[in-house]
């Protein structure tokens, strides 16, 4: 699966659980949070979708590691390979 | 009686299958508009229902809508609707004195239901089970729901009290008004029932799912054919304040509530005890201060089962033996059974009676059952009584949880 097949899941459980939040032009290098109106219930959210959709499991102490787009696509890249 | 001890409603708002306002509701009561349908329920199939179609998103996120739970959803439709009904400027309210009371017949079986059921879909990977199932079980959700979108400051509670939960609320409104405990209450029920099938295959079970090929014809209190409850959800909330603070601010005044009682029938689980409905009902009168002749319209619980109905016809006719100018009437067959939200409901369509003096009527009688015959009943057209005072508003639950709640029109 490419580098931006894997952001796009992110950007997809994203819009779904903040279906609010306008999605498109994030910058990939800058923290969620800090572009969205995303609480940590919103990423246990994130980890609970990876795991239904895609069975991808986020162990609780790689959590901080979805906290950018890039830094998602990164660590998640590997388990979806 | 000193001002500060009258509580007054000045606000409404709710959702109905057949209403999203109080003029729509009342409107559909009078022209015999039912709201019942048909639901697709998991694993049972094609049921008959009563659904709302309000809008959600009028006054909360989809974000925070997708957090909470329906009976949340209701519930800040409802208190936002009300609030802006009673005309306050919510900004300058002190919302450390409001006070967020709602009954419920039940809370969390929709949740719990739909986590097992992905749980099953999902090879019993019971590490898919939300982190919101706590915050949207607990018994409070729904209420603090509203706190959270109004920000409300006071205090916060469900009253869990089956089918008397829309009295009961409004009781807990009144009395914490009383106390001193709040200077503003958002009372009344609220129901999100249909969204969990363990309620229809409950009442399958017992015999007492209501049926019918038309959803608009399934809901049949004291006909002779009923065959059950048609489980539907809704929500009506009101907001209550002391009648000195509502003078104050020149509030419009929806009615006067005088009387109320809760007792419990102590006898059965689920089969209700007329003798202690007669009681609850002169309870409330007597704290009224009323004769049983001053009550121009009840209100019945009558829900469309067979013995349920005959018992409560036979209190009604037992408690206003002695009165000719009582109407009574019911609501569930145009709406359903609302369950938490019924008694609040049902008492909200009729309170325009107090200015048209028309009692709307009961739906779906094709055949009155004998054994449900009560003087005065009005059913399938409307009937103009003149004036009308009082209005007593009866709401029945499992357990047996009996309440009576007597509104007054009010007269500067």
């Amino acid at each position: 699966m490419t580098a931006a097949n894997v952001r796009q899941i992110v950007i997809d459980i994203i819009s779904d659980i903040a279906p609010d939040e306008d999605v498109t032009g994030l910058d990939d290098s800058k923290s969620l949070r800090e572009q969205l109106d995303l609480d940590s219930m919103d990423f246990l959210d994130i980890v609970m979708e990876l795991r239904k959709r895609h069975k991808v499991e986020v162990p609780q102490e790689d959590y901080p590691k979805l906290a950018t787009l890039e830094s998602c696509v990164a660590y998640l890249s590997p388990k979806f390979a | 009686m000193d001002d500060t001890q009258r509580i007054v409603m000045t606000g409404i708002g709710l959702t109905a299958p057949n209403g999203n306002n109080l003029e729509e509701f009342r409107t559909n009561l009078l022209n015999c508009k039912s709201g019942v349908t048909h639901a697709e329920i998991r694993y049972m199939g094609k049921q008959v229902a009563g659904l709302c179609d309000f809008d959600e998103f009028k006054y909360q996120s989809k974000k925070l809508r997708r957090r909470g739970t329906r009976a949340g959803s209701i519930s800040i439709y409802c208190a936002n609707e009300a609030v802006k009904d009673s005309g306050l400027n919510w900004e300058l309210v002190d919302k450390s004195m409001v006070g967020v009371f709602l009954g419920i017949t039940e809370h969390g079986n929709v949740e719990t239901e739909n986590e097992i059921y992905e749980m099953h879909q999902n090879n019993l990977d019971w590490k898919l089970w939300s982190p919101h199932h706590n915050p949207r079980t607990v018994s409070n959700s729904p209420a603090g729901e509203v706190t959270l979108n109004l920000n409300i400051t006071g205090p916060h509670y469900t009253l869990g009290s089956a089918c008397a939960g829309g009295n009961v609320g409004i009781i807990q409104g009144v009395q914490q008004l009383l106390l001193g405990e709040v200077d503003l209450a958002l009372a009344g029920g609220i129901s999100e029932s249909p969204q969990t099938f363990g309620i229809f295959a409950a009442f399958a079970a017992q015999g007492a799912l209501a049926h019918h090929e038309d959803p608009t014809k399934a809901s049949r209190p004291l006909d002779k054919n009923r065959n059950g409850i048609a489980i539907s959800e809704g929500g009506c909330i009101y907001v209550l304040e002391r009648l000195s603070d509502a003078k104050k601010r020149g509030a419009k005044i929806y009615a006067e509530i005088v009387g109320y009682a809760i007792n419990s029938d102590a006898t059965d689980f689920v089969n209700p005890n007329g003798e202690r409905q007669v009681e609850c009902m002169h309870k409330a009168i007597k704290r009224a201060g009323l004769k049983i002749s001053d009550i121009d319209i009840v209100n019945m619980h009558a829900t469309g089962t067979g013995t349920g109905d005959v018992n409560e016809s036979k209190a009604v006719r037992d408690a206003f033996v002695s009165s000719d100018k009582t109407f009574v009437n019911f609501t569930k067959g145009h709406i359903g059974h609302c369950m938490g939200a019924a008694g609040s409901l049902e008492l909200a369509g009729n309170l325009p009676s107090f200015e048209d003096g028309v009692v709307h009527p009961g739906m779906n009688v094709t055949e009155l059952d004998p054994e449900c015959e009560i003087k005065n009943l009005v059913f399938n057209e409307p009937k103009h009584i003149g004036k009308v005072n009082y209005i007593l508003n009866n709401s029945f639950g499992m357990l047996g949880i009996n309440s009576a709640l007597i509104v007054k029109k009010y007269t500067v």
